[in-house]
């Protein structure tokens, strides 16, 4: 055994079964976060299936260019965050300040965008929760004998606020990794750690790419 | 050969102090990440909420000793069936021997020193114990009236009682589980000791590790639809609601998503033990081992697909029925083998009749009770007249109380010398594995006459001529009491007066009963190296 500066949780017999570990548990962990997006997304196709008419038109209702923007800033911070966890792997400190700060830049600008489109939506009277006004114009023939039109068009608004506020709500967890690796990287005490500690926070920020990719195709892109 | 691996400043000559001699501090527990303290916390834990659920359970059943609703109003009646269940399930079935004697074990039997997360574990605890204040909130604020399946409109357009605290609890501890599974699925694959082959896994293992897989991908799902139901509740969405064009049969298909494998969440880690005591007490080894480890991972995903057997008369399209009857019905062949292969285990063994054992044979009347019954269940036609009876109730009580609690029990009792280093009477705990044994046929089977000849659930009084099997089922309930306090007084007793076990009481072979009893606080004083299989008898 090499004399390493850097010596495992007492649990472990050496680095490579920890970093092994940790990696692992990160997956794991996804895995539970996809099933938990999973059960929203199976609920979302179901009530698609059912109203499909009615969900293709009131996606025309959300901001597609914000959307849009919004999913090149997110991929762009995917790629910041991958040469971040590079320049840690190669023991550069200023390389990976540098990336991880405009990873954290390009979430913050997402969120930020994201939050103007809500404010937007609420402003436009579409936000069908706590009884606030829900203004909902619709060029669709009310069909006999099924729920009328703007009721379901709510039930999709519902939907979209809850599938946005989860992975916002992911943003902000991610972000606060995210900064916390920052203080990390600026201390670089351990950088082994860092690099480390850094891929299995890349790892979440690329789930949480992923998550939008889905969240983009069935909320903003089905229109038909 | 052995390669030894001493912890930081460890002398390699002193014998290493066991875990619990770090003292009886409430902080030494609170603040503890040792696996096997943690265990405890849990232990203590499920215990209470036990015997919580035992008490309603004994209100209900007391409820019934006479046709008509006397004792309790239908209201309350409504909200005792509701607590015993969610307090069962979440709170005592799921966590109990994973929990428990999983987090224990796993670490122990696989060579390590600890879970590969022991802060996790730790949390896991503290999350478990935060869902458990908000369902004693929830009983306190008046209880919950929907049952333990929070059904939709009942708890959401229909529901006048505490159904949102309730349903904070179940969300919360939810993730208690989740990290369980993680950091017993995490620990499994990086944390074996050398020569410890997937092969060579003890079987207790397996289980869990199938277990920690259900956790892991089943919770989630069941965390989404209560936060659906709770946004329903407090922001006033429709997911559910058929008034906005939603579904609440897509509440039934999220719920029984998680809440089918749940079901398995809760016998995989009992089969797990019962494999661990019918292979010591009969000095055989398991028969078919691998064919054993391919059914429980048979078991775990069969466990995802078969979901809709709970609605066949919810609406659900014909033809999703046919396949779920289907699916259903292909559960009970790896769970036929692992019976037939503990059978099989016991042929001309040398067979000893301790409390571990007379637990675990009553697991195998009591579960192939249970799991034949639930092939009439999945019969589609048999099902439309049995649905919602008595008859479901009797199935599932078999396999939870008569499969989960006889195996935990069993697996105490097996690991109570290693857990706390002392022996417990022989004679009291016989009788206590007889009185489980007895009661528990005296009280369900009876309900699965009531439920054939049409009495249904959830009800608070009943025809006269159900009276005589009831009253039955009543009494059994007093002899199943029995079977539970016993336990709880003798074992108490050993803790100080109980005689010391020494490191192998039972002459087992796994890697647990290498180090001593109680275990030095890292579980080994070296890493041990695994030459041979696990069930090295004869």
């Amino acid at each position: 055994m090499p004399t390493n500066k850097s010596r495992p949780a007492v649990q472990f017999d050496d680095m490579d079964q920890q970093r092994h570990a940790g990696l692992l548990g990160m997956w794991v962990f996804l895995l539970t976060e996809t099933l938990l997006f999973g059960g929203l997304f199976a609920g979302f196709a179901i009530l698609r299936l059912q109203h499909g008419a009615v969900f293709a038109e009131a996606t025309g209702h959300l901001n597609l260019p914000l959307a849009a923007i919004n999913t090149a800033l997110l991929l762009t911070s995917g790629l910041t965050m991958a040469l971040a966890e590079l320049a840690a792997g190669a023991r550069l400190r200023r390389a990976t300040l540098r990336w991880l700060l405009a990873t954290i830049a390009l979430g913050t600008l997402f969120l930020g965008i994201k939050g103007f489109e809500w404010y937007s939506e609420f402003q436009r009277q579409l936000v069908p929760v706590l009884n606030l006004p829900f203004h909902y114009s619709s060029e669709l023939p009310a069909a006999s004998g099924e729920q009328p039109v703007a009721a379901v068009a709510e039930l999709f608004f519902n939907l979209y606020f809850i599938a946005t506020g989860l992975h916002a709500l992911h943003m902000l967890v991610g972000l606060g990794i995210l900064a916390a690796m920052l203080w990390l990287a600026h201390r670089w005490r351990r950088p082994d750690r860092i690099d480390r500690q850094l891929r299995i926070a890349g790892l979440y920020w690329a789930f949480i790419d992923v998550v939008w990719i889905f969240i983009f195709t069935c909320f903003y892109l089905l229109r038909a | 050969m052995t390669r030894v691996v001493y912890s930081e400043g460890e002398d390699r000559h002193a014998t290493p102090a066991d875990y619990l001699s770090g003292g009886w501090s409430i902080r030494s527990w609170l603040l503890t990440v040792d696996h096997k303290r943690i265990a405890w916390l849990y232990a203590v834990s499920i215990t209470l909420f036990f015997f919580f659920g035992s008490a309603a359970a004994l209100l209900i059943r007391l409820e019934l000793l006479t046709p008509a609703g006397d004792l309790l109003s239908a209201e309350s009646y409504n909200r005792l069936f509701s607590l015993h269940g969610i307090v069962m399930v979440w709170f005592f079935l799921i966590p109990s021997i994973p929990a428990t004697l999983g987090n224990f074990l796993l670490p122990m039997m696989v060579g390590a020193r600890d879970m590969a997360f022991p802060k996790l574990n730790l949390l896991s605890w503290y999350i478990y114990t935060l869902g458990g204040i908000f369902t004693i909130v929830a009983v306190i604020a008046g209880g919950v009236d929907t049952g333990w399946t929070f059904y939709t409109p009942y708890s959401t357009l229909f529901s006048n009682s505490a159904v949102l605290a309730a349903a904070v609890g179940v969300f919360i501890v939810g993730f208690s589980s989740i990290l369980t599974g993680l950091n017993f699925v995490v620990t499994t694959h990086t944390m074996r000791a050398p020569g410890m082959t997937w092969g060579r896994l003890p079987l207790f293992v397996w289980a869990n590790y199938a277990t920690a897989l259900i956790m892991v991908l089943a919770t989630p799902v069941l965390t989404v639809t209560l936060l659906l139901i709770g946004l329903e509740r407090t922001l006033g969405i429709g997911i559910f609601d058929p008034a906005l064009g939603g579904d609440p049969l897509l509440f039934q298909h999220l719920f029984w998503f998680y809440s089918h494998p749940a079901v398995y969440i809760m016998i995989l880690p009992a089969m797990g033990v019962v494999s661990e005591i019918v292979a010591c007490f009969s000095r055989n080894p398991i028969f078919g081992y691998t064919g054993m480890v391919l059914s429980i991972m048979a078991i775990a995903l069969f466990g995802f697909i078969v979901w809709g057997h709970h609605m066949f008369v919810s609406g659900q399209s014909l033809y999703a029925g046919i396949l779920f009857s289907f699916f259903t019905f292909l559960v009970a062949v790896p769970s036929a083998i692992k019976t037939l292969n503990w059978t099989a285990t016991l042929f001309r063994g040398r067979i000893s009749f301790d409390a571990p054992m007379i637990y675990a044979l009553s697991f195998l009347e009591l579960f192939t009770v249970g799991g034949l019954t639930g092939v009439f269940l999945a019969a589609l036609a048999l099902d439309v007249h049995l649905h919602d009876t008595y008859f479901v109730t009797a199935h599932f009580h078999y396999i939870m109380v008569g499969g989960a609690v006889t195996a935990y029990m069993g697996g105490l009792h097996f690991w109570w010398p290693k857990l706390t280093g002392r022996l417990y009477s022989r004679a009291w705990a016989t009788t206590a594995a007889l009185a489980l044994l007895i009661g528990l046929n005296l009280t369900f089977y009876p309900q699965f006459l009531l439920g054939y000849a049409g009495m249904p659930r959830r009800y608070h009084s009943y025809p006269d001529e159900f009276s005589i099997l009831q009253v039955l089922s009543t009494l059994g309930t007093g002899v199943l009491a029995l079977g539970y306090l016993l336990p709880l007084i003798y074992l108490s007793w050993s803790l100080r007066r109980g005689e010391k076990a020494g490191p192998n009481p039972w002459d087992a072979k796994g890697l647990e009963w290498q180090t001593p009893s109680p275990p030095p606080v890292h579980n080994f004083r070296e890493t041990p190296v695994v030459e041979e299989g696990p069930y090295a008898y004869q």
